[in-house]
């Protein structure tokens, strides 16, 4: 298609070359500035979408979709009344007609133009480096290639081991491959990082299973006869055997539009602009982002520089006053939970500084410090546990209030502070990706009464880009929140101050085995020696069955004062349905099940009279029982070897499989098997929401591992642990805690882990949920259970470890007792009566609750039911 | 073991206009939960016995989702009412005046009750 360019007389036009992060930056600042309002814009992006989150590209692998990245908001785009031509590059500017061509054919005529193309991967000219099998890592593009190819792969090698080559390095992992890294310097991250700091991460990566090389370059990618990668040939005259490479060594401006239109480059690229982002020769072009050669003399690759860039050349439109004259290089990387940061002066180049190191080369720790003569910080690298990171950057240019080694040393050794983001100054840059100050975030819960971190995100936009900032907003949103006296009741609820977790202390340390003992002593004045409530109730019977053997309580839910508390499915042993019957699950662990088993369940229904139904988690819901049933359908399910499924309980649901290794073709190992070991290990255990988990045989995860709250998926090597997954209303894909773990250590990782959770989580709260709330996340809880970082890991494992030697099926301990049956009446005072609300009618040849009954009330009834 | 007396011969009487009628022997109900009864015109109550020795009983029909469940649900006190909570939907009852705690409009029938020899 062919456009004539447009009169412009009346409205200025402004095209922006580019549609990546700084671009759709840029044009925020524009419509910010009511510049889109007086101005025609018209935006052409090369790539097939608009602008997306490119520095979360690797969470595409783990589960994050492109639209989940897009950073573009169609509506923004469409009330700004901005052209955005998607899948259509410019390819050539005629300075002189201020016009750009577009691939498609379109002409747009400009007054100001916009340059921000990024960069390219940087492809070492080696030959084959374009072989089938090669690829590099930038757009959602190369990742869905990459993803497909790796089906058909076993090994992978990343050629470059910064920042984006261990990303990539991670992500190949994560798909199951083999993975190899090749640096040509030294150390890995050499720009980043030190010497000190390349030998911690070094030692880290490793142990995550994935082979650097360093000091050696890649000579020749090594094809088979048709044109596929095998290997690669590397500078030290080894060969690499690999299926797939992935370039990652640096990346160049694309700056080649700008030199086919005599812009002045750099030498070693990158579109010379002034400090106001203008480039040097054409007072109407601009450029931003990762194409631009700053005032500076300087190529930023990182995103905050950009959106400065981005800032500034829209104020310099507007007419306003701005410039960028250069940014700091801060980093901080996550890979595979290990964390690099770096900050300022990280290596020391100011004259006269000192250096204060911490390491723990056994731990994988490093942290520098970087200090001036009179104490300033002026920079660091942290290897390991970047903690710190916010608060140190930020202080980053003063002398912090406290002495520097005690910065760097473990939170637990002595002499180490913790700085709280309250010492910071208000003018302390909290986000550096959008440029927000501590006086901007205390701002928006003062001013803009914002009172959660989801609402401060969104009102300063803080924490919506890299994401390393959240843990240091949502400290600063609590302070500021308790400072201006809004009162967090964080109380279970009426009848008790405390948490959750600070009542399952309370029960544990002190042994206390009763709710009446826990509300009389510790709870709320007013509560004390009343009836408690529908909260706390079930909450504390659930910790208190959590810890029965070790507290001394029973660890049978209806006995005694616990079935007071028991949630009313508990009560029952079953699930309430909406007209007053009740479902029964037996549990059929992993989903296994003989034709026996199955004829049994098939007889207790026909016999009674149930609604069968195959459940989502692998098993069979038998509905329609009456509470007097239950007992007579359990005897005969006991009597065939079923117990309960727990499907009414906060506790244990069903650990779903696959077939795995023994009738799959791909199956690496006995998934079935696990998950029945998995199942009855924690059948029955009480926790603060019901938990979920599955077996998947190898890594095609039939079984869903993946969303579960503990999840298993097979390796050749072993087995890789998943955690805090979740099905339902708020999907969760789960994280990996561990990988190529044997039988024992697997077992052991879930026991800590589940104990854990079991111990810190609010009522019911999912492992999902509760993983993303803990300060510190998902590296705490592996501090805490892989790495024992609280020392509690013998104690989780004998709480465990009792829960597995105490357990007893409840209903079979029901069924033979006949105090407890005797509870299984619809009526106390007719106990053969059944409700006669409870009604069915038919549905395609089952029964379905008579729902106009419901309506009724009552059938009138001939005077029989007094005795 | 000596059994006080007054757990023992002690059944629990509901008023039915006049009359009391008998339901059961006071030590079928657990303190903190409840059981139903019905009545000889069809109509079922939910008796329940608090840990101080209270009795209540209301209707035992869940007014919003029209099963007779209330007898299954967990009590508790909001601020010193005592009440009940439906199994299904959650919604809360006073158990003294049958309001409807989650929403005034609606109110379910209280009967009178007493343990009686
Ligand atoms: C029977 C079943 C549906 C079916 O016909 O297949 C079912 C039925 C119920 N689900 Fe479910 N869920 C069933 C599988 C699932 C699954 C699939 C799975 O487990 O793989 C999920 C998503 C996975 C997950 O939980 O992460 C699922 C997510 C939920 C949720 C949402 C949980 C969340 O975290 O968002 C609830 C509500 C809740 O727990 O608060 C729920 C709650 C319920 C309740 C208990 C609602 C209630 O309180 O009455 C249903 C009662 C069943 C009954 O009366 O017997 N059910 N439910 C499935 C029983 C599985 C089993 O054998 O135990
Ligand atoms: C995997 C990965 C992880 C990263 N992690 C971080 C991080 O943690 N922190 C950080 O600060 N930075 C990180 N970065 C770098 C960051 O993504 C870039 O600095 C940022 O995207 C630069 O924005 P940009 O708009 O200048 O370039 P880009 O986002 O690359 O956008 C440029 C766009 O212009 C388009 N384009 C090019 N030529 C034309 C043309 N002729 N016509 C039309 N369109 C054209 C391109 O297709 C592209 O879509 C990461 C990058 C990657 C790839
Ligand atoms: S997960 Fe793997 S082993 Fe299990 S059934 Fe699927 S393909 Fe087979
Ligand atoms: S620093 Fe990146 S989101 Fe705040």
């Amino acid at each position: 298609m062919t456009a004539t360019p447009e009169a412009t007389e009346a409205t200025p036009t402004i095209v922006l070359v580019g549609h990546g992060m700084v671009g759709q930056r840029f044009l925020e600042a524009l419509a910010e500035r009511g510049l889109t309002a007086t101005h025609r814009v018209v935006v052409l992006c090369e790539e097939p979408r608009p602008a997306y989150d490119r520095v979360a590209l690797t969470s595409y692998f783990s589960g994050r979709t492109p639209e989940d990245l897009s950073l573009t908001d169609m509506e923004f785009i469409a009330a700004h009344g901005i052209e955005l031509y998607v899948g259509d590059p410019a390819v050539t500017v005629d300075r002189t007609a201020r016009t750009v061509t577009a691939k498609s054919g379109r002409v747009v005529a400009y007054d100001t133009l916009v340059l921000a193309t990024g960069s390219f991967p940087f492809v070492p000219p080696v030959p084959h480096q374009d072989a089938r099998g090669c690829f590099v890592y930038r757009t959602i593009e190369d990742l869905l290639a990459i993803e497909e190819y790796a089906r058909t792969a076993t090994t992978g090698a990343v050629v470059g081991g910064g920042l984006l080559g261990l990303e990539a390095a991670g992500a190949l992992k994560g798909l199951g491959l083999t993975s190899h890294i090749v640096e040509f310097a030294p150390r890995l991250m050499p720009v980043q990082v030190d010497e000190g700091g390349g030998a911690a991460l070094l030692r880290t990566i490793e142990e995550m299973g994935l082979s650097v090389h360093t000091g050696v370059g890649t000579q020749e990618i090594v094809v088979d006869e048709t044109g596929a990668v095998t290997g690669m040939k590397l500078s030290d005259g080894s060969e690499l055997a690999t299926d797939l490479v992935v370039f990652s060594a640096g990346v160049r401006p694309r700056d080649q539009l700008a030199r086919d239109c005599g812009l002045t480059v750099g030498e070693r690229g990158g579109i010379a602009v002034d400090a106001q982002c203008r480039t040097a020769n054409d007072p109407h072009v601009f450029a931003i982002g990762e194409c631009a050669l700053a005032a500076d003399g300087r190529v930023y690759g990182l995103v905050a520089p950009g959106y400065e860039q981005a800032e500034t050349a829209a104020a310099t439109i507007a007419a306003d006053e701005a410039a960028f004259t250069g940014a700091d290089l801060s980093t901080k990387l996550k890979l595979l939970g290990v964390d690099v940061a770096s900050f300022g002066d990280a290596h020391g180049t100011t004259a006269d500084c000192l250096d204060v190191v911490y390491s723990d080369s056994r731990a994988g720790l490093y942290k520098k410090l970087v200090i001036g003569r009179d104490g300033t910080l002026l920079g660091g690298i942290l290897v390991g546990d970047a903690e710190a990171y916010g608060t140190l950057k930020a202080f980053t240019g003063s002398v912090p209030p406290v002495s520097p080694e005690s910065l760097v040393l473990p939170a637990g050794a002595s002499g180490g502070a913790q700085l709280g983001p309250s010492a910071l100054p208000d003018d302390a840059i909290i986000c550096s990706c959008h440029n927000v100050s501590k006086g901007a975030i205390r701002g928006a819960v003062t001013e803009h009464s914002c009172t959660t971190v989801p609402e401060v995100k969104k009102c300063t936009k803080a924490g919506t880009g890299c994401g390393s900032c959240v843990k240091v907003l949502g400290r600063l949103v609590t302070a500021e929140l308790e400072a201006s006296g809004v009162e967090v009741d964080k109380g279970l609820c009426g009848c008790f101050t405390q948490t959750r977790e600070e009542l399952y202390e309370i029960v544990l340390a002190l042994r206390i085995n009763t709710y009446q003992g826990l509300l009389d002593r510790y709870g709320r004045e007013e509560a004390r020696g009343g009836d408690g409530c529908e909260i706390c109730k079930p909450a504390i019977a659930s910790i208190i069955a959590s810890l029965a053997p070790t507290i001394g309580a029973s660890g049978y839910v209806l006995e005694g004062e616990q079935a007071a508390l028991q949630d009313s499915n508990d009560h029952f042993l079953a699930n309430l349905q909406k007209n007053g019957s009740y479902s029964v699950v037996p549990r059929i662990p992993g989903g296994e099940i003989t034709p026996e088993g199955l004829i049994v369940i098939g007889e207790i229904a026909r016999d009674f009279g149930l609604y069968t139904k195959i459940t989502g988690g692998q098993r069979i819901d038998m509905f329609g029982a009456r509470v007097e049933q239950l007992p007579l359908i359990w005897t005969r399910l006991v009597d065939a070897g079923f117990e309960s499924g727990h499907a009414y309980g906060k506790s244990l649901r069903t650990v779903k499989s696959c077939v795995g290794q023994t009738w799959c073709r791909y199956g690496v190992q006995d998934s079935v098997r696990m998950a029945i070991d998995l199942e009855l290990r924690y059948r029955g255990l009480r926790s603060p929401h019901k938990l979920k988990s599955a077996v998947s045989g190898c890594a095609r995860e039939c079984a869903e591992a993946q969303s579960k709250d503990f999840g298993v998926i097979a390796t050749s090597n072993g087995w890789n642990l998943y955690v805090g997954g979740n099905g339902g209303a708020t999907p969760r894909h789960a994280d990996l805690l561990a990988q190529d773990l044997t039988d024992a250590e697997l077992i052991r990782l879930i026991d800590r882990f589940l104990m854990f959770y079991i111990r810190t989580a609010d009522r019911l709260e999912r492992t999902s949920t509760w993983l993303e709330r803990i300060p510190g996340g998902l590296d705490h809880v592996r501090d805490v259970v892989v790495e024992d970082s609280l020392g509690i890991c013998e104690e989780l494992e004998s709480l465990m470890a009792d829960h597995v030697a105490h357990y007893a099926d409840e209903w079979a301990t029901t069924i033979n007792d006949p105090e407890k049956l005797a509870r299984f009446v619809s009526f106390v005072n007719a106990p053969d009566t059944p409700d006669p609300v409870v009604g069915f009618v038919p549905e395609r040849d089952q029964i379905k609750p008579d729902l106009p009954l419901l309506t009724i009330g009552h059938r009138p009834l001939e005077g029989s039911a007094q005795r | 073991m000596t059994l006080a007396p007054e757990t023992t011969d002690l059944k629990i009487q509901l008023r039915l206009d006049k009359d009391w009628f008998t339901v059961c022997d006071l030590t079928a109900l657990t303190p903190g939960r409840g059981v139903a009864a019905l009545l000889p015109d069809g109509r079922q109550v939910a008796l329940f016995r608090d840990r101080a020795g209270e009795l209540y009983a209301v209707d035992n029909r869940d007014p919003f989702s029209g099963a007779a469940v209330l007898s299954r649900g967990l009590t508790g006190t909001h601020r010193g009412r005592p009440f009940v909570a439906s199994p299904l939907l959650k919604q809360r009852f006073d158990l003294v005046s049958g309001e409807c705690l989650d929403d005034e409009t609606v109110r379910i029938a209280t009967y009178e009750v007493r343990a009686a020899a």
